[in-house]
């Protein structure tokens, strides 16, 4: 059977005064029913554009989809008409956004909220629609649901508000939900409420997830797999257990050497990515983690490394010496 | 008082502070109708070279206990003993020579360097405004050197604020706290909206610092793992109130405290075979409103162990261990 999503050599770019940033260059990856996939990166890595571009939520100008496939259940989503890509957006595919507060209408009622979603995209009536919303809200954990209905975005919390974003993604039985740095801007005990939230509901309904994060702890405790993205581009992609204990692609390790654990004792120093950021305005033909990387050679600088399996079929690495690093571990470091 | 005397006490100590702000209402008439207690009885010491972790989620107080100290609050109570002298008490005069002394990192290095100024002038500010190094040449050597300090080339002088990335812009915020050769510093989440890879380099150049130059840091941040990598002691605040203290490994390894239990539960480790050997219970709830805090003991409401008496008496600090002080009233 055909995955849920699949995405074929996306490219995204964005014109930035007279240059031209890609920021997506050609990304591919699957989603299967009912599994969790994280996107992993560091900001400018293309993590975010990534999934905007599956909603096609671009700003054009100063954005552009220039190439791909993004095949959803069997169907190309860049080829929907502006209609039919309103149906799939908020009805077979649910949004969580990293700031609620933004997100959510501030005039609105939550109720209101909730039910246009509902009508609009299931064509309900106000009466099943409203019915539909308390029993959403009692879902994700909003006491006194009646009531809640009532009121406006400012009356609730951060961690509140998200659990309405996530009623709201729920609301029209989804295939598939995308989650955009959904608890960066929480606090860790609500971080962690809305995280086993999203998990037991995406269980229960049988909803695939794709968790876009930074935190490398959220990709570790949620997702079965995980694509690592780094300047537009994937570069290591696999099981999360394969990725975190063998990681195969230099900027991997690093990046997992480098996190502080909760879990040991102090250690004496980091052991930091060295340099900075790339600008991806100035990126060249070559690898563009090289001027980081301490396992570069010549031809790093010539052309930039495909994403091509490693020794383990299902665990993918974008390096020239990917194979070099195997005995080399993050996490177990 | 004789040399040893004053270099086995504590570079600082905080002792009962409090900072209520009033909530007021109306525009013409305004009247106050209430406060919040957003430190309310807070006592801890910092040692001399030591870096003393506070932690903790939006709300709990760490942010306001910093400003306190740097007196950018003026504390409702309490006294904060520097060096002997009490800062609380001090009058703005005592305070600009005191100010020498103690610097800040912020958190956002975006919004805390002035956009319209170059970096050579950023850093150069303070030594001005502190009549410090009078003599231009200089000064601007000054700047360089505390650049290379912080590992920035002598060219990033000319440099404004926009044209560098956000770890540059934070070791700009380092060297700026650093110009008038402060003995201790508060970091405010110094390295929390950096990314991860950028993250680890400023902290590990903090460390350098320390070293260095003998600092002495009050280290305020909500990320637990990069507290546990940096600091020797930890304290960890609830609505306006130290809960738990330790030393690092002993609080992260044997978390006595209810909440500080659930907080370390929280934080998902970055190891998936780890992960999936965990079982935990993320705390049902959220932070009750520091405006009408529960009675008693503030973190009932939401804990798993909470007994009747825990809603009347407010639970004091004890030490349950050597150096490990806790306040609640069923750890014993």
């Amino acid at each position: 059977m055909s995955a849920l999503l699949d995405v074929r050599g996306l490219c995204t770019v964005f014109r930035a005064g007279d240059a031209t940033v890609r920021a997506v260059d050609g990304v591919s990856y699957t989603v299967e029913q009912g599994e969790t996939v994280a996107i992993v990166g560091e900001s400018g890595s293309g993590k975010s554009v990534g999934a905007m571009s599956i909603l096609r939520l671009i700003p054009d100008p100063p954005g552009r989809i220039t190439g791909g496939q993004i095949l959803f259940a069997g169907r190309d989503i860049l080829r929907a008409t502006d209609d039919e890509m309103r149906r799939i957006r908020g009805g077979d595919i649910g949004m969580v956004f990293q700031e609620p507060m933004t997100s959510l209408n501030p005039v609105l009622t939550i109720g209101r909220q909730i039910t246009e979603a509902i009508e609009q995209h299931r064509g309900a009536d106000r009466a099943a629609a409203a019915k539909r919303a308390i029993e959403l809200l009692g879902l994700v954990g909003i006491a006194d649901p009646r009531r809640r209905l009532r009121q406006y975005p400012h009356q609730f919390s951060g961690g509140m508000r998200q659990r309405v974003m996530i009623a709201i993604a729920i609301a029209c039985d989804p295939k598939l939900i995308i989650a955009d740095e959904p608890t960066t801007a929480l606090d860790v005990t609500i971080q962690a409420q809305i995280l086993e939230l999203l998990r037991a509901l995406t269980r229960r309904l049988n909803v695939a997830l794709i968790i876009i994060t930074h935190n490398l702890g959220v990709v570790a405790r949620y997702a079965s797999r995980v694509n690592v993205m780094y300047a537009g581009r994937i570069v290591e992609s696999g099981m999360a257990e394969a990725v975190y204990h063998r990681p195969r692609h230099p900027y991997t390790v690093a990046l997992l050497r480098s996190v502080p654990r909760l879990d040991r004792p102090r250690q004496a120093r980091l052991d930091p990515v060295q340099g900075q950021p790339p600008d991806l305005t100035r990126l060249d033909e070559g690898c563009a983690f090289r001027p980081r990387c301490r396992f570069a050679v010549e031809a790093c600088a010539k052309a930039r490394p495909l994403l091509e399996p490693t020794e383990e079929p299902s665990h993918l690495a974008a390096c020239f010496r990917s194979r070099d690093l195997a005995g080399l571990s993050g996490a177990a470091a | 008082m004789t040399a040893a005397e004053s270099a086995a006490r504590p570079l600082l100590e905080v002792k009962g502070l409090r900072m209520h702000f009033p909530v007021t209402e109306g525009i013409m008439r305004r009247r106050t109708v209430g406060e919040v207690k957003a430190v309310d009885g807070v006592d801890f010491a910092i040692r001399r070279g030591e870096t003393l972790g506070l932690v903790g989620e939006s709300g709990c107080g760490k942010t306001t206990t910093g400003r306190c100290i740097l007196r950018l609050e003026h504390p409702t109570a309490g006294e904060i003993l520097y060096d002997g002298i009490d800062l609380a008490r001090l009058r703005r005069k005592e305070l600009t020579a005191m100010r020498r002394r103690i610097q800040v990192i912020f958190q956002d290095p975006y919004s805390s360097l002035n956009p319209r100024m170059k970096v050579g002038e950023i850093i150069a500010e303070p030594m001005k405004v502190h009549g410090v190094e009078p003599d231009a040449a200089k000064r601007a050597a000054r700047v360089r050197e505390l650049l290379g300090v912080c590992g920035l080339g002598p060219g990033f002088a000319e440099r404004y604020p926009h044209e560098m990335s956000g770890g540059q812009r934070q070791r700009v915020g380092i060297a700026r706290a650093l110009a008038l050769n402060p003995e201790f510093i508060v970091c405010d989440e110094a390295v929390s909206a950096l990314d991860v890879s950028i993250q680890a380099q400023v902290v590990n150049l903090l460390e350098d610092l320390r070293e260095r130059f003998g600092l002495t840091y009050l280290f305020i941040a909500h990320d637990l793992s990069v507290v546990r990598h940096l600091c020797q002691r930890v304290a960890v605040m609830y609505l306006g109130r130290i809960v738990e203290l330790a030393d690092g490994d002993e609080l992260f390894d044997n978390p006595l405290h209810p909440y500080t239990q659930a907080l370390l539960s929280a934080v998902p480790v970055p190891d998936p075979s780890v992960e999936a050997r965990r079982t935990f219970q993320p705390p049902g709830g959220e932070v009750p409103s520091p405006i009408n805090p529960p009675s008693g003991c503030v973190f009932h409401p939401r804990c798993p162990i909470a007994v009747e008496s825990c809603r009347h008496a407010r639970p004091e600090s004890r030490e349950v261990r050597p150096g490990h002080w806790v306040a609640c009233h069923e750890v014993h």
